[in-house]
């Protein structure tokens, strides 16, 4: 699709899609750049949190006497030090610091600010809680049945028709979909059914969280953190803490990855709350296993998808049921995979039912495209074998059902211009879809999808006296996006790249906005730096006509520099930006461009990928050969950092898929807390993974751009689980696809077949 | 609790610090001498984020004690670049874009500079194997090995 | 906690004996500062071995070659010597850890650790390695596979340490191999180790073999069974196959987060017999 028909109009440019150095980048090659734990303040305190060892447990009482006589130990703080919030914020405040009961192994009950953490650790100890524990689940359908342990009185499940009178672990019935699937199905020559699960997963940033927090005796509190949202954390912690929050400003670190599993709070309120009570700054920083036990990892899931299709390949039906357990507290993001699991395909009668459901885990936090990876998994791992069912190639099959401009998505709105098909073309023509294979090797492929948000954005640009420019942003850097807002600023404004400055600006310094999550950041922040720019270009060209004595109308930019529209104007040579700044303060003073924006119009996104695996049939051990990715971009404003989203997304589609996955004990107890146990995959674990970015513009950015972020986790598990499937002669339905797991399935197949 | 005075050369400088015995040589470099270039990813050696170079051997500098650097020579990534100069290491991370959040990028340099001046011309399977001790969650680490493998190429040349 | 790194061994036995409290040996420190990190030890007193010359150093004796305890992954890796002769073992050291970790871990602390998962022991076990252990009543010989008593304990006495080990010469037509199992290609502890040591005669035939077996068993588990299957026959398929049925059989592994039962006792047969063929090969065959 080209621009025209997008309604895009067709522009050169000449910064954006080019690959400049990150403004970030020396002070991170050269060890200078400072993240979370490598902030201090003068007269800091360690702050240190005790944590329950029971996955469900009544606190009858916690008893801090003997810790606070401990020399060196300044304050202990329990959920007694926090404010009353409303029920929006309740479920957080309580996964903060733990009420009448700890709700999983790891939840926080009571935490210490003393002179070191040695001082802190013993205080720790001394600090007595009297637990009466309580029966446990962590398993997504165990928590589901009749007889198991209710978590929350107040929990009556929604959705369901006729309401139910007694509580239960089911927080949620959600339904999406359209026409009758009963319908549909009967018009199928083949329907395949499959049951499916997923373990949960870690975000598995390599920085543990982090902050520094101060609360002075006027009041006034001031936070650093590694967050992907400071001004979301500002304000949680303010209504936690009783404070307004025009009182906490805070200044968001460099973020050492977080993937979703920064959009929260955990340490920041308790650090303040500490701080408030000794009167020094606190700072805490999480241990490895402190992140795994009590961070926000994502659901485990139990599914059951049902497609039927006709011989000539058209799908007749779509309908699955997804279980997802969220933690402890209501909200995993089991609707948004009942949203995305069928959204690649333009069906007539498609359902999806979604059950929402708590258990004894930490809260779950956003992982990527949180809900959709999992989903996809089992669509696409049905598509497949319905695929090879009939015959058909399978991206001939996606094809002829792949949605496009004007389908009707699953979830409800019609699609606008879309790259799905793009993305399968492109993938089909890749040399690597028909490279050959050799002994026990497999390709998989498989499609995913992702919404993309917008939201609350407000970003300045200052237009210094010596040319350059001063971009302020309020979107933590998660992946380069400084550089792509130096890009777009730059590109608008007609000036150099390396004469913009781009900065993520504190919380005192800018209006509200959004966490950098949903894959907003180089659309929503993009949208607002260039609307900024625009905003200084209009202020540029009135100083130039004011300049010039000319009408304001009469000014036009181009390339840099204020000219007269047309001979009519009159004639005067040209004003670069830099002229102009070098006169702003005789010609009225500072010039800034500003946006404030909701933004709306995040343009979808789908991306397809290919990989072949290799499983060695005596250790069921898989092995990724070869991986492509190829992903609509909308347009690609750094094609670096695109390539490396699409990179590090199926990596972490690799790790989800083969070996990462939370495992808790019968005592309800994180088996595998730290990196030796929990699976993130290393260099020697992978090939090169190779990229192709699409580019089918949105029309709802003035430059194009679709969110990368997230779409690029969303088809590996499904790709991965068809690859090791065709690889091991088995379909495999469980993740992580576990050599153990892998092996006993080439047994039952082998088994089934003697049989 | 007494302190231990430690004297150890630490990116070719004669420094001295006091720790407790307990204390890691990673707390020791980031807190008792500021120089917090080496992170703590998991403190059980399984992140490679706090890589330094202990006589010339790369190690985890979480599980070395602090008090074990006594007259030892220690290299950091802040003694990676001379002066404005970067190393090719330094360089080729930025022309790749082989960083995205950059917390693991300064354990990697140091690892990846150790691998080199052990082995200049590595395969890509070497340098997977070589940096397997080092955890990025961002990259996929393709763009990681790229660079590396293009700073070897360079060195080799003398560029 | 102190802090003690005495330059002789004598000095080192004097500490742990004078020690009232809990005292723990530093070697590379991969295993104890993870464990003090952890909070499961909280020793009064740490003694750090490294400056110590007979732990570091690697000289030849009796044809064969004597590690200190604290020499590292990386040193060992770097012996020629050593390298050529007990090539099994050396691979078996380098496959702990990642670089960094191979910049410190060393041979006695892995096996003073006294993991069942040990990656060098199965190997060191099927080289019939003897430790050399000092304590305040002198000296004494062990083999490595009694060191361990079970998992994370030894059989040491208090204030006895590992100075030592002592691999042995070896007969012309010999090969030994290590292999592992792990689900990631770096990083992960063994999930089932095996050591294969064997020699050939003039004629092809197996004349003597040792065969080890690592994380299948409460500690490191010398297989006779295994080797019987090897010597006296020209270990071909069959034997093969009867080795993999032996190494299987003296399995008697725990269900835990790293594998379950049955998958560590097939996948131990798989290994032995892979281990055995590399060995075969080292031997001269093939």
């Amino acid at each position: 699709m080209t621009n025209s028909e997008t309604g895009l109009k067709e522009r050169q440019f000449k910064i954006v899609g080019t690959r400049p150095l990150r403004p970030d980048g020396i002070d991170k090659v050269t060890g200078r750049a400072r993240f979370g734990a490598d902030m201090a303040a003068p007269g800091m305190l360690v702050g240190k949190i005790l944590r329950s060892p029971h996955a469900h447990a009544r606190i009858r009482s916690i008893d801090a006497t003997k810790a606070l006589v401990l020399p060196g130990v300044k304050a202990v703080v329990t959920h007694e030090d926090f404010a009353e919030v409303g029920a929006d914020l309740q479920d957080v405040l309580e996964n903060v610091m733990a009420q009448d009961k700890a709700l999983y192994d790891g939840h926080a009950v009571a935490a210490v600010a003393a002179i070191s953490a040695g001082v802190a650790r013993k205080a720790l100890r001394l600090i007595e809680v009297d637990y009466e524990i309580l029966p446990h689940v962590t398993d997504v359908e165990a928590a589901m049945a009749a007889e198991a342990p209710v978590l929350h009185d107040d929990i009556v499940t929604s959705g369901v028709e006729p309401a139910p009178k007694t509580p239960s672990n089911v927080v949620h019935r959600h339904e999406f979909g359209h026409g009758d699937v009963a319908e549909g199905l009967a018009q199928a020559d083949v329907v395949i059914e499959h049951d499916f699960k997923t373990a949960a997963t870690h975000q598995g940033y390599i920085e543990p969280h982090a902050c520094v927090g101060s609360v002075g005796p006027d009041g006034q509190g001031e936070l650093w953190c590694c967050t992907q949202g400071h001004f979301w954390v500002r304000n949680t912690c303010a209504a936690l803490l009783g404070m307004d929050v025009s009182h906490l400003r805070v200044t968001a670190s460099e973020i050492g990855g977080g993937f979703g599993g920064k959009t929260t709070v955990f340490i920041d309120p308790v650090a303040l709350a500490l701080s408030r009570k000794a009167g020094r700054p606190v700072k805490i920083v999480m241990s490895r296993e402190e992140v795994f036990r009590a961070s926000g990892p994502t659901s485990s899931t139990a599914m059951t998808v049902k497609i039927g299709v006709r011989r000539d390949g058209r799908i007749t039906a779509g309908e699955a049921v997804l279980k997802f357990q969220g933690g402890a507290f209501a909200g995993s993001p089991v609707d948004l995979g009942a949203m995305t699991a069928f959204a690649c395909y333009d069906l007539e009668h498609v359902k999806t039912v979604a059950y929402d459901v708590v258990t004894n885990r930490p809260k779950q936090a956003a992982y990527r495209a949180p809900g959709a990876p999992m989903a996809a998994f089992a669509v696409e791992s049905v598509i497949d074998e319905l695929a090879s069912k009939i015959g058909m190639d399978p991206i001939e099959l996606r094809l002829k059902n792949a949605v496009e401009n004007g389908s009707q998505s699953s979830y409800g709105p019609k699609f606008g211009p879309v790259g799905l098909v793009e993305t399968l073309v492109a993938a089909r023509e890749h040399e690597h879809y028909t490279a050959p294979l050799g002994a026990n090797q497999g390709r998989g492929i498989a499609s995913g999808f992702w919404f993309n948000f917008g939201g609350q954005t407000c970003v300045s640009l200052n237009i210094n006296a010596d040319g350059s420019v001063a971009l302020a942003v309020g979107t933590p850097d998660i992946g380069g996006s400084r550089a792509s807002m130096g890009q777009m600023a730059a590109e608008e404004l007609g000036i150099g790249y390396d004469k913009v400055r781009t900065i993520v600006a504190d919380t005192a310094s800018l209006g509200y906005n959004d966490i950098s999550e949903g894959s907003r950041v180089t659309f929503s922040t993009g949208l607002a730096t260039i609307q900024a720019a625009r905003d200084a270009i209009g202020k540029l060209c009135g100083r130039a006509a004011q300049t010039w004595g000319i009408s304001p109308d009469a000014v036009v930019w181009e390339d840099g520099y204020a000219r007269p529209a047309g001979a009519n104007a009159g004639e005067f040579p040209p004003l670069s930006l830099a002229e102009i700044a070098e006169t702003a303060a005789k010609t009225g003073g500072p010039i800034a461009g500003h946006c404030e924006v909701n933004a709306a119009g995040a343009g979808v996104s789908f991306a397809t990928h290919l990989v072949d695996a290799e499983v060695d049939p005596e250790t069921g051990r898989a092995k990724i050969l070869r991986y492509t990715v190829v992903q609509d971009a909308g347009k690609a404003i750094h094609p670096s950092y695109v390539e490396g989203q699409y990179q590090g997304g199926a990596v972490q589609g690799v790790g989800w898929a083969l070996n990462e996955e939370y495992i808790y004990g019968e005592d309800g107890r994180l088996q595998n807390p730290s990196f030796l146990d929990y699976r993130i995959p290393v260099a020697s674990d992978l090939p090169m993974i190779d990229t192709v970015i699409v580019e089918v513009p949105n029309p709802g950015h003035p430059y194009g751009v679709r969110g990368v972020g997230e779409t690029s986790i969303v088809p590996p598990l499904a790709a991965i689980a068809n690859a090791v499937s065709a690889a091991a002669g088995v379909r495999l339905t469980e993740l992580p696809m576990s050599p153990p797991r892998v092996l006993r399935g080439i047994d039952e197949a082998a088994a089934n077949g003697k049989a | 609790m007494t302190a231990i005075a430690v004297a150890a050369t630490i990116n070719g400088e004669a420094t001295s610090f006091l720790c407790e015995a307990e204390e890691t040589l990673l707390d020791a470099l980031r807190d008792r001498l500021g120089l917090t270039g080496a992170k703590e990813g998991c403190g059980t050696g399984d992140c490679g984020a706090c890589s330094v170079v202990l006589d010339g051997r790369l190690v985890c500098s979480c599980l070395v004690l602090g008090a074990e650097a006594e007259g030892r020579e220690v290299e950091t990534i802040e003694g990676m670049a001379l002066g404005d100069h970067l190393h090719p290491l330094q360089q080729k991370f930025l022309d790749h874009a082989a960083l995205q959040c950059g917390v693991c990028t300064p354990g990697f340099l140091v690892a990846a500079k150790a691998l080199l001046d052990q082995n200049p011309s590595p395969t890509e399977e070497e340098v997977r194997f070589g940096l397997a001790g080092n955890l990025c969650r961002c990259t996929g680490y393709d763009k990681i090995v790229r660079a590396v493998m293009d700073a070897a190429e360079s060195m080799r040349d003398g560029r | 906690m102190r802090y003690e790194a005495p330059d002789s061994i004598e000095a080192a036995v004097s500490l742990l004996a004078g020690e009232a409290g809990k005292a723990r040996i530093l070697a590379g420190g991969t295993d104890l500062l993870v464990q003090l990190r952890l909070g499961h030890v909280e020793p009064d007193l740490v003694v750090d071995i490294k400056r110590i010359a007979a732990t570091q150093s690697i000289t030849e004796e009796a044809g064969g070659y004597r590690i200190g305890a604290a020499v590292s992954g990386a040193v060992l890796g770097e012996h020629d010597g050593v390298r050529a002769l007990w090539p099994g073992v050396v691979e078996a050291v380098e496959l702990i850890g990642s670089t960094q970790i191979q910049g410190r871990a060393s041979i006695g602390g892995n096996l003073c650790n006294a993991s069942p998962a040990a990656d060098s022991v199965p190997a060191l076990v099927a080289a019939g390695a003897v430790a050399t252990i000092v304590g305040p009543d002198g000296r004494r010989d062990l083999p490595v596979e009694d060191v361990a008593g079970g998992p994370g304990k030894t059989v040491l006495a208090a204030a006895e340490l590992v100075e030592s080990i002592l691999l042995p010469a070896r007969p012309a037509g010999s090969g030994d191999a290590y292999l592992r199992f792990i689900p990631r290609t770096e990083m992960d502890i063994a999930v089932v180790g095996a050591g294969v040591n064997l020699t050939l005669d003039g004629a092809g035939k197996c004349s003597a073999a040792r065969v080890a077996l690592g994380a299948v068993a409460e500690r490191v588990l010398l297989v006779e069974a295994a080797a019987a299957a090897l010597i006296g026959t020209p270990v071909d398929d069959a034997a093969l196959s009867r080795l993999a049925e032996a190494a299987s059989a003296a399995c008697r592994p725990i269900d835990d987060k790293r594998g379950t039962k049955d998958f560590r006792t097939r996948v131990a047969g798989v290994l032995a017999q892979r281990a055995a063929r590399i060995a075969l090969r080292r031997a001269g065959r093939g």
